[in-house]
């Protein structure tokens, strides 16, 4: 209480002149403003996104649409259920195969690599991310399908007893492949995230186990991974918004029959594929039609990734060490999690 | 206090099986990690082999003719594709970048933790998840539908502005996040104002971890096909006018993978290794500035 306090009048001198303060008032107003105008942009893009789907949706009703297997653009009938069916089973397949890879690259890379070879493999992992979507799109088409006809061929010859999967004549391209080239393109980002959940994992923990006997695998086991599992979960679910929206890989991949999947080797549709193949000749209904699959898969990938975006945030807000007043003072910021996928 | 019997200890014991199992396990992970690089290899060995055949010095300087149906000398290059590439992501980037590090600025400077920052970081994240096709049926509805007008270059670069806006924000974000609050607080303390200390201090400590962001966001965007079939469209013709029809390597290399023209496929490997190509130069650069920043 004995500092000695300015008298208020004298603090005027301190003070900037309005003339002063005027740029700080623009660029705050400025950036606030630019902040504004990309909500604005979104809300905007999607209530026009709906609004040119109407025509489709007044005939042939919001649930009729999204249920009705029938997609026939000669009879000028659309019915999205083959896509949809189409994009959840090869996405369904990416993640079936691409999540367990990716957590075990993960859990190589965190747990069990050497520190020498640490670097270059996720660097490797991280390249995947890099090859552009209609290059996979290219090596899948003209390697990969080609390669594994006999091998799914086999597959289906002595599975012919599993309704879907046996039975059935394979061919190029078709579902299968196209969830695969899907898991191999989610690989990097589900193998990111899982990545930088494990390494949020307490090293009190880890050594405890180790310290009460535990192997390496049986502490993983027991240490890492319920502890990651939120985590792990919301990458995944990221990786699954990324394979729903996935185009141009799959549009080459998946063989464009716009028809119900018959089974796991033969042609099917998917949704987003179905934009880039028939948009450019639509006109009137079809395209009315093509642009309510848009915002059909606008609002499933919204679902999807911000289930995913909560339970990557839960997963390191539960985890990381309370911020303190200091960290926070310091500009330490809050966690890295949820920004690797980007 | 009385000793633990020989047999209850002996449950606790590393077995042979508990070391067979850790053994598995540990192979199984390997296993997995090896089989998530047999992709990269195969994908880079076939673009070497596939694409460099189908280099020359005509493959970069002629356009493609359009013309599929004879030999390789007839059915032209892509030099209108890659001038096509850089034009466009120039123009996306232009847009992008600022746009981008603004909100940022906003996020880290002014937004905070406050409502409203949360909210523009919900929809930043909502934007990062919408598939890429949305983003060209978005500019579709609104300058095409809307204006009444044709396919254009600018159009494409908005498209892909609009995909690379997140990217940045986010990056942006956590780098101007790393910049100390000692540094803003020792600024405003000597008298700067806030808009000198963004300029002067924050800005400037994290330039080069932004870079970094941002070279990964126009590498992410210079792959991209999606958005730019319906908005950038496919021509043949070398163009710098980017209100007219405009042709990118994504594009042309998706539209010669449906050929039935062996040449044709030639000349998507050949254009493929190189959009690869350009891509990871981008890559490469973002890492070495990344390395050497003094953040993060």
């Amino acid at each position: 209480m004995e500092a000695a306090s300015i008298p208020s009048g004298d603090r005027s001198v301190l003070s900037r002149s309005p003339l002063a303060r005027f740029p700080d008032r623009a660029l705050r107003y400025g950036l606030t403003a630019l902040a504004a105008a990309i909500l604005a942009l979104i809300v905007y893009f999607f209530f026009r996104l709906a609004g040119e789907a109407q025509p489709a949706f007044a005939k042939f009703g919001v649930l009729g649409f999204t249920f009705d297997n029938d997609w026939n653009v000669s009879a000028e009938h659309f019915g999205a259920l083959p896509l949809v069916v189409g994009t959840l089973i090869t996405s369904g397949l990416a993640l079936l195969i691409g999540v367990p890879v990716a957590v075990a690259t993960a859990i190589y890379i965190t747990e069990l690599c050497p520190t020498r070879v640490r670097a270059p493999v996720t660097v490797l992992i991280e390249l995947l991310a890099a090859v552009p979507s209609v290059v996979y799109g290219l090596w899948g088409i003209f390697f990969l399908a080609p390669k594994l006809v006999p091998a799914e061929q086999w597959i289906a010859d002595r599975l012919s007893f599993v309704p879907f999967i046996g039975g059935g004549v394979v061919t190029i391209p078709n579902i299968f492949v196209a969830g695969l080239i899907l898991a191999i393109m989610i690989l990097p980002i589900v193998s990111a995230i899982s990545r930088e959940v494990m390494a949020t994992v307490p090293a009190d923990h880890k050594e405890a186990a180790l310290g009460l006997g535990a192997t390496r695998w049986e502490m993983i086991r027991l240490a890492v991974l319920p502890y990651c599992r939120g985590g792990i979960i919301g990458g995944a679910m990221l990786g699954l918004g990324r394979a729903i929206g996935e185009t141009i890989a799959v549009t080459i991949m998946i063989g464009d029959a716009p028809q119900m999947p018959q089974h796991l080797f033969g042609q099917g549709y998917a949704l987003a594929a179905v934009i880039a193949n028939e948009f450019g000749e639509a006109q009137g209904l079809h395209r009315s039609a093509l642009f309510a699959a848009g915002l059909l898969l606008f609002v499933l990938t919204l679902i999807v990734n911000a289930i995913a975006r909560l339970l990557v945030l839960r997963a390191a807000r539960a985890r990381a060490p309370k911020r303190t007043a200091q960290d926070r003072a310091d500009g330490v910021p809050p966690t890295i999690a949820g920004t690797a996928g980007l | 206090m009385s000793s633990v019997s020989s047999e209850r200890l002996n449950r606790y014991a590393l077995t042979p099986a508990r070391k067979r199992r850790d053994r598995i396990a540990r192979g199984g992970v390997l296993a997995g990690t090896i089989l998530a690089l047999i992709p990269l290899l195969l994908i880079v060995y076939y673009l070497l082999s596939k694409g460099l055949s189908s280099w020359s010095w005509s493959f970069f300087t002629t356009d493609p003719t359009g013309n599929t149906f004879f030999k390789n000398s007839t059915i032209g290059g892509i030099e209108s594709a890659i001038l096509g590439t850089i034009e466009i992501v120039a123009l996306a980037s232009v847009l992008a970048i600022p746009i981008g590090i603004g909100v940022a600025v906003w996020l880290v400077e002014y937004g905070r933790s406050g409502w409203f920052a949360n909210t523009v970081r919900f929809f930043v994240d909502v934007l990062t998840g919408v598939p890429s096709i949305i983003f060209g049926l978005f500019i579709y509805i609104a300058l095409i539908i809307g204006t009444g007008s044709s396919y254009a270059g600018y159009k494409g670069s908005l498209a892909l502005a609009l995909l690379m806006l997140p990217v940045v924000i986010r990056s942006a974000e956590v780098i101007l996040l790393l910049v100390p609050g000692a540094l803003r607080e020792s600024a405003l303390a000597l008298g700067a104002p806030r808009w000198r200390v963004i300029g002067s201090i924050v800005l400037p400590t994290a330039l080069p971890g932004m870079v970094t962001g941002v070279l990964l966001a126009i590498a992410r965007a210079a792959g991209e096909t999606a958005p730019l079939l319906f908005t950038a469209g496919a021509t043949f013709k070398t163009s710098t006018n980017l209100g007219g029809f405009m042709n990118s390597l994504p594009v042309q290399i998706y539209n010669d993978v449906t050929s039935p023209t062996t040449a044709v496929v030639d000349r998507a490997w050949g254009a493929a290794l190189t959009l690869v190509a350009m891509i990871l130069i981008l890559n490469l650069i973002a890492r070495l500035v990344a390395r050497r920043s003094r953040l993060a």
